[in-house]
């Protein structure tokens, strides 16, 4: 600790190159940090999947309808308890850049599918029952647009065309900020009412009693359907968003390999400016040998001082990341369900800036603790 | 041949040789040389750029080591010290004054002679209490706070001089101390080294090339090629 204002006051002996030097670790940990929390966000939304729910769709493309009558057989299937369905609906709030996903659900077995979700006020789920127009939002929307119970909410349909009109009746609330609540619930009989009584269903979701049956299960689903008009395709739920994610490709490892991209090239940075400090001091340093500093203590202080910088733009660039990510409430325009800089990407982050404060500090320190002192105030003078 | 009651010299060269090795070529500096110094002596070496004057300051304070002989400071034999070890004797034993001041320039005066302090085990108000009597005794106590850039040439030299006292070693060390300085600011600091010799006793080691430096030391010794060539006794100096 002695040596502290020793080491602040090297770091800062050029400020202009250690403001510089610490915004590039700023920037390249705020980037670590928001990488990796797209990894951790998807990891979160496939971790809150529950393993009772099977989702079954058409097998040709989720773009397809099914017809609303395979409820009742889904439901005769063995270890099939409850079965519920929804509906893409697609439509526009005010401009599509306002985007958010708005689903038409059964509206009397939906809700209790998913006990994860509170929907206050109490009687809520009933009214959604009842009023056809009635409408349920998830918090997170319903804090980005102000929606409060009673409010009116005018869609423009893009799939089922023409200006729909929904009464907000209840908001949802999650367990876990890991679930999505940035979402829409609209009445799925009254989409059937206006599109002339179609009945078609985009996804059935199947309640089973026992998740160690459910590829069986799944199977049973997928050959009771096989050879009809619409062929069907049953999974999981995580396996179901799983999908969603494998869309995206190897997302894993793209993100892995510009991390340590990133990584290396911020170590090259800073290795360089380390080692022009040093280099700048070769004089200072063999002075501090004269007076009786140890080659172990100029190698600690030397070491110290890149340490100090990388933990500094360490510091503020997780700080940064997970501030401006909770603040904002930044979920990718709906694509995340949550996006948390969480506390393991921040310890991780810590480390790589300590590796790199580590990494770039050892060459330097090692030249700086070898050199000789007559050698040094020789030349250097 | 010294008395058996006489207090052990403070520093002892035996028969040192010191040669450097530029690629294949070998270039003798010092020369089988004998000299001691005894405990509260001022000794100047004067000789010309290459005579081994700075190559003594070196070898005696242990920041370089002879080819050949033996060089025993405080009674220890240079030899036998690891660098670590000599380094610890730096810390306690040596004081350095260079011609170019040295100061660390982010630091302030009072933070440049703090930092010998450093590696004691003194803590902060101790600390404080030796630099305020350094800076005292070099008449800079109402400087602490400048930087080195903020200081004369002469006061940049008094901060280093208090930074080479402040632990109060056995031996003070000074290459060409005034050779940066203007005739003014020279006087004081030969008068400052002077009064530590005289005051407080320090046994003092000073390269000079300037003869009026010299003659404030005890005894002056004058090189030329690695070997001594003549030796003015001045018991008392000029003052």
């Amino acid at each position: 600790m002695r040596f502290l204002p020793f080491i602040l006051r090297n770091a800062l002996r050029s400020k202009r190159r250690t403001v510089l030097t610490i915004l590039s670790i700023v920037v390249s940990l705020f980037l670590f940090c928001t990488l990796r929390t797209v990894i951790t966000s998807l990891d979160a939304s496939l971790r809150m999947t529950d393993t009772t729910r099977l989702v079954v769709r058409r097998s040709t493309s989720l773009t397809f309808f099914m017809p609303l009558s395979y409820k009742d057989r889904l439901a005769q299937i063995p270890g099939v308890e409850a079965v519920s369905w929804s509906d893409w609906f697609g439509g526009v709030y005010i401009d599509e850049r306002h985007f958010f996903p708005q689903f038409a659900v059964d509206p009397k077995g939906y809700i209790p599918m998913y006990p994860e979700y509170d929907i206050e006020p109490p009687g809520a789920p009933d009214t959604f029952q009842r009023e056809r127009t009635a409408c349920i939002v998830g918090e997170k929307l319903a804090k980005r647009y102000g929606f409060r119970v009673g409010q009116q909410i005018t869609l423009k349909g893009q799939i089922f065309p023409g200006t729909w009109d929904f009464t907000v009746r209840g908001i949802a609330h999650s367990h876990s900020p890991d679930l999505d609540t940035n979402f829409m619930l609209i009445n799925w009989d009254y989409l059937n009412q206006r599109t002339g009584n179609l009945g078609v269903v985009g996804v059935y979701v199947v309640k089973i009693s026992d998740p160690s049956r459910a590829g069986e299960i799944a199977k049973t689903i997928d050959a009771t359907f096989a050879n009809s008009p619409a062929e069907t395709k049953t999974e999981t739920e995580k396996a179901f968003q799983l999908g969603f994610i494998t869309m995206l490709g190897n997302i894993q490892t793209v993100i892995v390999a510009i991390g340590t991209v990133i990584v290396i090239a911020i170590i090259l940075v800073s290795m360089n400016t380390m080692m022009m400090a040093a280099r700048e001091r070769t004089r200072e340093i063999a002075i501090l040998k004269a007076l009786g500093f140890t080659n172990r203590a100029v190698l600690g202080l030397v070491l110290a001082e890149s340490l100090l910088i990388s933990l500094a733009g360490g510091v503020l660039g997780t700080g940064l990341a997970r501030t401006v990510f909770s603040l904002t409430d930044f979920n990718a325009g709906g694509f995340f369900s949550s996006f948390i800089v969480t506390w393991g990407t921040v310890a991780r982050a810590i480390a790589i800036a300590a590796f790199l404060g580590l990494v770039s500090g050892v060459v330097p320190a090692w030249n700086a603790a070898r050199l000789k002192v007559v050698d040094a105030l020789r030349h250097a003078g | 041949m010294r008395p058996a009651s006489a207090p052990p010299p403070v520093v002892r060269l035996d028969g040192v040789t010191k040669v450097y090795r530029r690629d294949t070529i070998r270039i003798p500096v010092l020369e089988r040389l004998d000299l001691e110094l005894a405990a509260g002596e001022f000794l100047a070496l004067m000789g010309p750029s290459g005579s081994g004057k700075s190559t003594i300051l070196n070898l005696i304070s242990g920041i370089d080591t002879p080819t050949d002989g033996r060089v025993i400071v405080a009674g220890i034999d240079l030899a036998t010290l690891s660098p670590s070890e000599l380094a610890r004797f730096r810390s306690r034993h040596v004081g350095f004054i260079f011609q170019s001041y040295n100061l660390i320039p982010v630091l302030t005066a009072y933070q440049n002679v703090e930092l010998p302090l450093l590696l004691t085990d003194l803590g902060r108000r101790g600390r404080r209490e030796h630099v305020l009597a350094a800076l005292d005794i070099v008449g800079l106590a109402d400087r602490m706070d400048h930087f080195p850039r903020q200081l004369s040439g002469g006061q940049e030299q008094r901060v280093a001089i208090a930074r080479a006292i402040v632990s109060d070693p056995t031996l003070l060390v000074a290459d060409e101390p005034t050779g940066d300085l203007d005739a003014e600011s020279a006087k004081d600091v030969l008068n400052l080294l002077r009064r530590l010799h005289v005051e407080f006793g320090k046994a003092i080691v000073m390269v000079t090339h300037d003869p009026h430096a010299a003659e404030r030391a005890d005894r002056t010794l004058h090189l030329e090629k690695g070997i001594l060539v003549e030796q003015t006794v001045r018991p008392g100096g000029s003052r």
